[in-house]
């Protein structure tokens, strides 16, 4: 972290002068059309690397101590391992058909896997790089969130429109949550109390409360000179001391910045056309979007939530992450 | 083509008939047990269909046996996935009667087992001969097949809802992209059936109303050819550039065949090297069987695993209907009729179908707004309404008959 402090505080000058090497952050976009994964530099906001991956790349992570991405490589139904040091595909776990979207637990050990085609949620042990077990949900589980404290593991059926809870030592679902149409995304807030639900055609984020397993409130979008169609939220992030959230609004093309606390809309961040995803800097400075159909990535400042700059990456970008080191 | 039959025949076929036989009951082993220990509440629905093979130009669009069923089969599946949550199972009883049959028998005999949501694949005559008597029982009628646009009009019934687009719906769709596209002045060749003559004057209503000039027309007369004679391609390949020649110059030729005489003939065939489009060459539907577009790949590959073939419009009509009846037991978490009833009613009502964007009811008429593909048979073109074609209430009420212009008046 001091490291990491020290070089922002120089990383300006850095940027300033041109050719200089690049040494910010490491952003990864998996880009879904042309089989890339998009590196770039979270200081120079420059492209630095473009990796062949697998076909149809769309959910991307990364392990606690970065040295090895997880790519969701849709339609050749693999998740594939990436060395961040040598962007070698190193190896791959057995995800089932079809992944897209997955959540790594706080432990670093297991990932889940979401299986639209199965209606299953597959729990893969790392390390032995095997299935631990296969969980039945709801029809087309997508969205897969867990809670820091990992105890709870959420996923959402986009066709069943439910938030099922899983109990990660028991894999068996606890409890069943309705939400709106077309339920995306699941990401809990830092203290374990509630976990946010995005509903792409129902155009809403459902509050879930962690502790009743109740929808608590819901957050509504309404942009003037916009139809409510094309509000789609999709990528939720909430900011490490939970107070903020990013929503990702798809074909309305902003990010909604919300009160985390009151949760009123204070803000919407015109991006780029189609906005997915959603990721921070480790050091929450900074949080990055993708915009598919605009080819790009938007680099927001958390601090004025204003767009700083976005950077032209691969066909369709879909997902992101960012090196934690 | 033989890429496209070997994929029919070869991985698919085999899974087929096992899957399409379990497919409503298609419940993973825990979900038993989750069920069993709840109250368990059974909501029926029926699929009434008339049906009697039909031939095509090309063998490709030949309807297969169990068009709609399949898509309804699905959906039957996904609201049991859902339903083991909740206690709640759906089943599917199915009929079927001749074209221009009697199908009241069949209705009651349906009813009487307590069927309560009735998916109906009829003509606009048999539709109208049950639309009263479910009412009077308390029976929803769910319109899959027929685009007449009379049963959203002077015939439209309160308990009739259409999950079927309408043909003014598909050609406004088609009328909107050629337009988008300047191609402004049309020929229109049209079939000597009634359903064609019908689509025909879709298309004219279309071009009045976005600014499209149809400068010539023409009828293709059903003399009673025979459809795929071996030796007819020699023939149409002189006949058809023949039958064309007299049009004024023109940007699209038009074609309204529903009835199969002679649309496909058209592509490739003109006097000129014009785009066709209508029935043949770019064809507006409700679904295409190569849409990958929000998240169809899903409902494609969960379809085509169930039913050894790709999903066409009348299957995601069928399943459409079959989802909101099991969304609104899903959301009322309830089997009362009464109370989905109301769901479906309500002005919040909506639905997710893989079009992109939330889809209602339009209250008048109970016709579920939708987008329309534009495909010409191997891929999605476009998907209208088109950019600029701006309204009031729902960009999709660009499509069809609107609120202002309806004769509908429910009760």
């Amino acid at each position: 972290m001091l490291r990491r402090l020290t070089f922002l505080s120089a990383a300006i000058t850095v940027a300033a002068s041109m050719g200089s090497p690049a040494f910010g952050y490491m952003v990864y976009v998996s880009n879904e059309k042309d089989n890339t994964v998009t590196v770039i530099d979270s200081t120079t906001m420059e492209v630095v690397r473009t990796v062949d991956v697998g076909q149809r790349p769309r959910g991307i992570t990364i392990s606690h101590d970065g040295k090895f991405i997880y790519l969701c490589a849709s339609d050749d139904d693999t998740i594939e391992i990436i060395d961040t040091a040598t962007y070698e595909i190193v190896g791959s776990l057995p995800s089932g058909p079809d992944p897209e979207l997955f959540v790594l637990s706080p432990d670093g050990k297991t990932l889940y896997v979401a299986n639209e085609d199965d209606n299953l949620v597959t729990v893969i042990d790392l390390e032995s790089k095997s299935v631990v077990t296969e969980v039945p949900v709801g029809v087309e589980p997508e969205g897969m969130g867990i809670s820091p404290d990992g105890k709870a593991l959420v996923n959402t059926s986009e066709t069943t429109n439910m938030a099922h809870f899983i109990d990660t030592e028991t894999h068996e679902i606890t409890d069943n949550v309705l939400v709106d149409s077309r339920p995306r995304f699941a990401e809990f807030k830092p203290d374990n109390s509630e976990v946010w639900v995005s509903a792409e055609i129902g155009g809403t984020v459902s509050v879930i409360d962690n502790a009743r397993r109740e929808v608590k409130h819901k957050i509504t979008f309404e942009i003037p000179g916009l139809r409510a169609e094309a509000i789609q939220p999709v990528g939720v992030r909430i900011t490490a001391d939970g107070k903020k959230a990013y929503v990702a609004l798809g074909p309305a093309n902003r990010v909604a910045v919300v009160n985390a606390e009151t949760y009123e809309v204070e803000k919407y961040v015109l991006v780029g056309q189609r906005v997915w995803q959603l990721a921070f800097t480790p050091d929450q400075k900074t949080i990055i979007s993708t915009n598919g159909v605009s080819n790009d990535i938007t680099f927001i400042d958390v601090a004025t939530d204003e767009p700083i700059q976005s950077v032209t990456v691969g066909a369709l970008p879909w997902g992101v992450v960012v090196n934690p080191n | 083509m033989p890429r496209f039959l070997l994929l029919f025949t070869s991985a698919l076929l085999a899974v087929a008939s096992l899957s399409s036989a379990i497919a409503q009951e298609s419940l993973p082993a825990p979900a038993e047990e989750t069920a069993t220990a709840k109250q368990v509440s059974e909501i029926k629905l029926g699929y009434l269909r008339a049906y009697a093979p039909q031939l095509a130009l090309s063998v490709l669009d030949v309807p297969p046996r169990d068009e709609g069923i399949a898509g309804a089969k699905v959906a039957i599946g996904d609201n049991n996935t859902t339903g083991r949550f909740l206690g709640q199972k759906f089943t599917l009883e199915m009929a079927e009667v001749k074209p221009d049959a009697d199908v009241v028998p069949a209705f009651t005999e349906m009813v009487s087992k307590g069927v309560l949501y009735i998916l109906a694949d009829l003509s606009a005559t048999q539709l109208l001969s049950i639309a009263d008597l479910a009412r009077d029982r308390g029976v929803l009628i769910f319109n899959v097949g027929a685009t007449d646009d009379r049963l959203r009009e002077e015939d439209c019934r309160a308990n009739v809802f259409h999950t079927a687009a309408t043909r003014t719906m598909l050609a406004d769709g088609l009328a909107q992209y050629l337009i988008w596209k300047q191609w402004r002045r049309w020929v229109l060749v049209y079939g000597s059936h009634e359903p064609d003559r019908l689509f025909a004057d879709a298309l004219r209503r279309a071009a009045t109303r976005f600014g499209g000039e149809i400068i010539a027309e023409k009828e293709f007369t059903d003399t009673g050819t025979a459809r795929r004679t071996d030796t007819g391609v020699v023939q149409i390949q002189r006949q058809m550039p023949v039958f064309t020649q007299d049009f004024p110059d023109h940007d699209v030729l038009l074609v309204a065949d529903e009835s199969e005489v002679f649309g496909t003939y058209v592509p490739f065939r003109t006097w000129i090297p014009r785009p066709v489009a209508g029935t043949a060459g770019l064809i507006p539907s409700t679904w295409h069987p190569a849409s990958e577009q929000w998240g169809g790949t899903q409902i494609q590959n969960r379809f085509a695993k169930a039913n050894g073939r790709r999903m066409l419009s009348k299957d995601m009509a069928a399943w459409t209907a079959a989802r909101i009846v099991g969304d609104a037991a899903t959301r009322t978490q309830s089997a009362d009729p009464e109370k989905l009833a109301a769901f479906i009613r309500a002005d919040d009502f909506s639905i997710a179908a893989f079009k992109g964007q939330r889809l209602t009811f339009r209250k008048w008429n109970w016709q579920l707004r939708q987008p329309i593909f534009l495909g010409d048979g191997r891929s999605v073109v476009s998907t209208s309404p088109q950019e600029g074609f701006l309204h009031q209430v729902s960009e999709l009420d660009t499509l069809g008959i609107d609120q202002p212009e309806t004769q509908c008046e429910l009760e």
